[in-house]
C-alpha cells in the first residue's frame, strides 16, 4: 500500500512513477534490505534530490531504474516511465535489450558515481562524447561542434576533452561522465554524486546545470549525501534512512520544518547548524530492526514504535513517523 | 575566526608545523610558488585557494609525503628534509593526514582492525597492544566490533573514514591534515568526525589543517583561515 504526493491526477502526466520498489541482495548467509517499498512520482520540469548517508540504499535506486544491479538482486515493484516521444516501459520488466536499445542513456541518462571506472579508457573524452554524440542522431558535421557546447557546458576546456580518461583528474572525469550523460539529452537524468571531488564553484556550476534542464522540462533525481548541493537546486528532498523514504516534501519546508526525527536530526548536524551528530549509527541493512529502523537513535520513540511507520501524506509531503514533529513544537 | 593571507605574523615561534618558502612545480607547472604556512599546537587552521591552487599538494608536503623542489618544512622549528621514509619514525609519526576518498588510500585486503592496527605494528608494537589500541580508538571513532573485522568493500564510505581517522590518531600525532576529509560523508558522520579531531585536539594539542570546499563547514570549524595564492 503506498500513498503518494502528487496526487493521482497529476501521475498520469508523471515521466516516471516507481511504485513500491524493493531490492535485496542475498549473500552467503545475509540479505541485504537495500531498498524497501519505496514509491516517488517525478514530472517533467521536476528536480528531486533523495538524500541520506551512504549506504541507505540510494545509489541502489539508481541502478534498478536503469536494471544495472549485479546478479545475486532481486528486484520487486513497478517503475513506470513515459518518455515524451516514446512508448511507456516498466524498466523493472523490461528485458536487457529493450533497455540497452531504448532506455539507457537515451531516455533516462546517468551520471554514475566514480566515473574513473565507467570510463572506457582507450578513447579520448572528445571520441567518447563524439561517438555518443552521433549514436543519439548527430551528424558527423555536427558533432564536434556539439561535442564542443557540451563539454564547455559541463566545464570543462576543449584542451582536456583530448586526453584520454586517465590523464583526467577525478573532478575532471566526473565532469566528462556528466557531459557523457548529457550528450543524448534524456528527459530523465539520474545522478548520482555528480559532484564528487569537485570544487565548490564546480559544485555549483554542475548543480545550475541540471538545474537548467529541468527548468527547460527534463527531469532529474538527484542521488546525494550534500544536503546543501540538495538545498541549492532541488524542487522537493526525499530523505533515505535504512532503505526507506522517511520523509518527502518541498525543499524549503523540508529544511524550515522537518517531520522526521531523522530528517531534524541530519539537520541540525549541518555545520551552520548545532553541528551535533545523530546520536548512535545507522543499522545493518542485513540486520534491520523489525519496527522503526531508526527507534534505537530516535529521541521520540516509544513502544507503538515497534510496529513500522507507513509513509503517510504530511501537509505538502510525506514522513513515516508515529511521533511527527509539528512546526513549533519542541524537538 | 581570523582571516589572515600573510603568514608570517604567526610566525616562526618555536613550536609548530612550518612549510618556508615551498615550490612545487609538476612538469612545467608550478602549483606552490614560495609558500609559507604555519600551524601552531592547538589550533585549526583553514586553507582556501582556488581548484588548482595546490592545498593538497601543500597538505602533502606538510605530511611529508612529497618532496618540495624547493623550501621545506619545518616541525618544531626543525627543518626536516628529504623522503619520509628516510627519516626517523619519530618524526615521521609526528604528522598524519587524512584524505577525501578513503577507498583509494587503503589496502583493500586489510580489516578495518588490521588498517588501523598496521603502523603501530610497523613501529615495532606487540599484538596486545595493537588490539587494545585499536579498540579504544575503534571506540572513540565510534566502530563497533562487527565492523571492525570487515573488509573495506563490506563497509560504508562514512565507516571506512572512521576507521581511517583512528589508523591516523593511532601514534598520537602532533599535527593531524584533513584534506576534504569529509566532503564525502553525510551531514552526521562529518559531524561525528569533526568533533573526534576536536576533542582529540583539546586532550593533546595537536595543531589541524583544515581544507574544505564547504564554506559553513571552514567557518564552524577552523579558528583561523589562510587564503593559498593560486601561483
Ligand atoms: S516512528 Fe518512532 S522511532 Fe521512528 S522516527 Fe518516529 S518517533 Fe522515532
Amino acid at each position: 500500500m503506498t500513498t503518494t504526493v502528487p496526487t493521482d491526477t497529476r501521475r498520469a502526466h508523471a515521466l516516471l512513477g516507481v511504485d513500491g520498489l524493493t531490492v535485496r541482495f542475498h549473500l552467503r548467509g545475509a540479505v541485504v534490505h537495500a531498498v524497501t517499498d519505496l514509491s516517488l512520482t517525478l514530472h517533467p520540469g521536476e528536480l528531486l534530490a533523495v538524500v541520506g548517508e551512504s549506504g541507505c540504499g540510494k545509489s541502489v535506486l539508481a541502478h534498478a531504474l536503469l536494471g544495472l544491479l549485479p546478479r545475486n538482486a532481486t528486484v520487486t515493484g513497478r517503475a513506470h516511465l513515459h518518455p515524451p516521444d516514446g512508448h511507456p516501459v516498466d524498466l523493472i520488466d523490461a528485458g536487457e535489450r529493450h533497455l540497452t536499445r531504448h532506455v539507457r542513456g537515451r531516455a533516462v541518462g546517468l551520471v554514475p558515481q566514480s566515473p574513473a571506472t565507467a570510463l572506457t579508457p582507450v578513447r579520448s573524452g572528445r571520441r567518447l562524447l563524439e561517438e555518443t554524440l552521433r549514436a543519439h542522431g548527430h551528424t558527423r558535421r555536427a558533432a564536434p561542434a556539439a561535442a564542443d557546447r557540451i563539454a564547455a557546458d559541463v566545464g570543462l576546456d576543449p584542451g582536456d576533452l583530448d586526453r584520454y580518461p586517465h590523464e583526467l583528474s577525478g573532478g575532471m572525469a566526473q565532469r566528462l561522465a556528466t557531459a557523457l550523460a548529457l550528450a543524448p539529452d534524456p528527459p530523465l537524468l539520474l545522478a548520482d554524486e555528480p559532484t564528487t571531488g569537485l570544487d565548490r564553484p564546480l559544485v555549483d556550476h554542475t548543480l545550475d546545470l541540471l538545474r537548467r534542464r529541468c527548468d527547460t522540462g527534463a527531469a532529474v533525481l538527484l542521488i546525494t549525501h550534500d544536503l546543501t548541493a540538495a538545498r541549492r537546486v532541488a524542487d522537493t528532498v526525499a530523505v533515505m534512512y535504512a532503505s526507506r523514504i522517511v520523509e518527502h516534501r518541498p525543499t524549503a519546508a523540508l529544511f524550515d520544518a522537518p517531520a522526521h526525527p531523522y530528517t531534524a536530526g541530519l539537520l541540525d548536524a549541518l555545520p551552520d547548524r548545532a553541528f551535533t551528530p545523530v546520536p548512535g549509527h545507522p543499522p545493518m541493512l542485513t540486520d534491520l530492526p523489525d519496527g522503526c529502523a531508526f527507534a534505537p537513535r530516535c529521541p521520540r520513540a516509544t513502544d507503538a514504535c515497534h510496529i513500522p511507520p507507513r509513509l503517510l501524506p504530511d501537509g505538502a509531503g510525506r514522513v513515516a513517523c508515529h511521533h511527527r514533529l509539528t512546526p513549533g513544537a519542541p524537538a | 575566526m581570523t582571516v589572515t593571507t600573510d603568514d608570517t605574523v604567526h610566525g616562526a615561534a618555536a613550536g609548530g608545523l612550518a612549510a618556508r618558502r615551498v615550490t612545487v612545480a609538476y612538469g612545467r607547472q608550478r602549483v606552490l610558488d614560495r609558500v609559507d604556512l604555519h600551524i601552531a599546537p592547538g589550533e585549526t587552521v583553514g586553507l582556501r585557494g582556488l581548484s588548482g591552487s595546490g592545498k593538497s599538494t601543500l597538505a602533502r608536503v606538510l605530511a611529508l609525503l612529497h618532496a618540495p623542489d624547493s623550501g621545506h618544512v619545518t616541525i618544531d622549528g626543525h627543518p626536516v628534509g628529504g623522503a619520509r621514509h628516510r627519516l626517523p619514525a619519530a618524526l615521521r609519526t609526528r604528522v598524519a593526514i587524512l584524505f577525501q576518498s578513503p577507498r583509494s588510500a587503503t589496502d583493500p585486503r586489510l580489516s578495518l582492525a588490521d588498517l588501523i592496527a598496521e603502523p603501530l605494528r610497523a613501529t615495532g608494537a606487540s599484538r596486545d597492544q595493537a588490539s587494545a589500541r585499536t579498540a579504544d580508538l575503534a571506540d572513540l571513532v565510534g566502530l563497533t566490533p562487527d565492523l571492525l573485522a570487515r573488509r573495506p568493500h563490506a563497509v560504508s564510505d562514512g565507516q571506512l573514514q572512521r576507521a581511517c581517522l583512528a589508523r591516523a590518531l593511532v601514534h598520537r600525532p602532533d599535527y593531524l591534515l584533513c584534506d576534504e576529509a569529509t566532503a564525502m560523508l553525510d551531514a552526521s558522520t562529518q559531524a561525528h568526525v569533526a568533533a573526534v579531531v576536536t576533542d582529540y585536539q583539546r586532550r593533546s594539542s595537536a595543531g589541524v589543517l583544515l581544507i574544505t570546499h564547504d564554506p559553513a563547514l571552514m567557518s564552524r570549524w577552523a579558528t583561523r583561515v589562510v587564503d593559498l595564492p593560486t601561483p
